[in-house]
């Protein structure tokens, strides 16, 4: 009998092969699916609907709870824009567990999304020099001042260009978000991110269940698994809807003002056009939208 | 300190339950003018603005003429003993020109007044503010100087310049300090 080595009978045994694997290695269906799923970029209309509605009934099996997966797609005529007002924050920290929770964050393994940086006031904006361990009894502590880092929505995003998959990329509202499906887990894009914005599932990420929020999106704050990267999406279950994202809405001082910077009228307009504004590592031609001000 | 913030709070609750109660009490036109009077703040009149709280009264001091209307107003600058004396205390907003009564009014005690004379609600109080800190009251209006809640596109809550400062010490107080992160992820 001749031998059949042709290419299509090649791909043929192989993807047997590997479907073979995948059943012996005890998964269901589902899990297959989801392995061969396409990049979000990709998938129709019908595809999403589908693929969302059997999360949300994963998730409610995990957490008895019902959920909402959004995926909304950007406004028309909206670029999201951030600034931060240095001369008001205090460093208290209370945006970093706001956004841990709204964001379903491992607790442990802790991931958070937003480090705030304590330097001192004689030596100005220094990376080399900053604390990210500060704990005295209570801030402002005298001679320092803070700044709070997380993604920088860059322009140019040199997380984006280095991702071998194209897992990783900016929406047209401004918003770099990860398709954690399909992020291969390399951490190249982690190395590229001058501002340690990107964090990587080194454990089984794990949120308790009285604790998770369950309102979500696709490229945003749905659970994420072992393996993958994520960082901050400007809360894009809440902008996407309007809202002011969870730091906005929870700094004591009043230093985080978010909107949008093609609406002349936005507060982030007025301060582009009144403030003294600056960006981190400018030199670096990465386009942050997350500005800098002060206020005072 | 804990103890005290429990207090504080329960204190607080009270008050908030006792003004909720209250305010049921009120007919339906008074609700609305006071939201009305609320809105306009905002320079540009784009968005909506509404207010997250009423003026922060400590408890059971408002409303003033309570006990003002039986005592008979002594415009002289003094210091205050047996009522008010906490508040005396305290005062540090340039106390060594400034009393009670350049900002609170004379006769009419359940206003504050304004350095013209013009008597002012206390929910405009930033108003009263801006006499001084105008370009505060400049950020203030466009949601740069303190804290818009809500929507970014659409309707906004404020605080009055009264829910974070202390009109009698304005200077923002310390706060604890959230725990630090339990990994260093340091900035490279
Ligand atoms: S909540 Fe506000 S004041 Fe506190 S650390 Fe964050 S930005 Fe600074």
């Amino acid at each position: 009998m001749k031998k059949d080595n042709s290419r299509r009978s090649f791909l043929k045994n192989i993807s047997l092969a590997s479907f073979s694997a995948l059943a012996l290695a005890g998964c269901n269906m589902k899990e297959i699916d989801e392995f061969l799923q396409k990049n979000f970029r990709v998938l129709s209309e019908k595809e999403k609907t589908d693929i969302i509605r059997s999360l949300e009934e994963k998730y409610k099996e995990k957490y008895d709870k019902e959920f909402h997966v959004s995926a909304k797609p950007a406004m028309e005529g909206v670029l999201f824009g951030y600034a931060l007002d240095l001369s008001k924050c205090i460093g208290c920290r209370k945006c970093v567990y706001a956004c841990s929770e709204e964001n379903n964050q491992s607790r442990e393994p802790q991931i958070q999304w937003i480090q705030v940086l304590q330097m001192e006031k004689e030596k100005g904006i220094d990376f080399a020099h900053s604390n990210i361990h500060y704990n005295p009894e209570k801030v402002p502590e005298e001679g320092y001042f803070y700044v709070p880092v997380q993604c920088q929505q860059c322009e140019n995003p040199p997380c984006v260009k280095v991702c071998p998959v194209k897992a990783t990329w900016k929406e047209p509202d401004g918003i770099t978000v990860v398709d954690y499906n399909w992020c291969i887990g390399c951490r190249y894009c982690m190395a590229a991110c001058p501002y340690g914005a990107r964090h990587f599932n080194w454990g089984e990420p794990n949120v308790p269940a009285e604790e998770i929020n369950t309102n979500m999106h696709y490229l945003g704050n749905r659970p994420r698994m072992k393996g993958v990267v994520e960082k901050c999406t400007f809360c894009i279950q809440r902008s996407r809807e309007g809202k002011y994202p969870a730091c906005v809405e929870i700094c004591p001082v009043g230093a985080r003002k978010f909107g949008n910077l093609l609406d002349p009228n936005s507060e982030i307009r007025y301060i582009l056009e009144n403030k003294r504004v600056l960006v981190l590592k400018q030199e670096l031609n990465t386009q942050p939208k997350f500005y800098y001000f002060f206020g005072v | 300190m804990k103890n005290q913030n429990k207090k504080l709070s329960v204190l607080f609750l009270a008050f908030f339950t006792a003004m909720a109660i209250f305010s049921g009490c009120l007919n339906d036109n008074k609700i609305d003018q006071i939201n009305t009077e609320m809105q306009s703040i905002q320079s540009d009149g784009k968005y909506t603005e509404i207010a997250v709280e009423q003026p922060p009264f400590s408890i059971g001091i408002f409303p003033c003429s309570d006990c003002h209307s039986l005592i008979e107003p002594n415009p002289a600058r003094r210091e205050l003993v047996e009522m008010h004396d906490d508040i005396d205390e305290i005062f540090h907003h340039d106390s060594e020109n400034r009393w009670c009564l350049d900002c609170h009014d004379t006769n009419s005690r359940d206003s504050l007044k304004l350095a013209s004379g013009k008597l002012l609600d206390f929910k405009e109080s930033y108003k009263l503010c801006g006499q001084c800190h105008g370009n505060k009251l400049r950020d203030w209006k466009v949601g740069v100087h303190g804290k818009r809640t809500g929507n970014w596109n659409g309707e906004k809550e404020y605080l009055l310049c009264v829910h974070c400062h202390d009109p009698h010490a304005p200077k923002f107080k310390e706060l604890m300090p959230e725990p630090p992160p339990v990994r260093q992820e340091d900035i490279h």
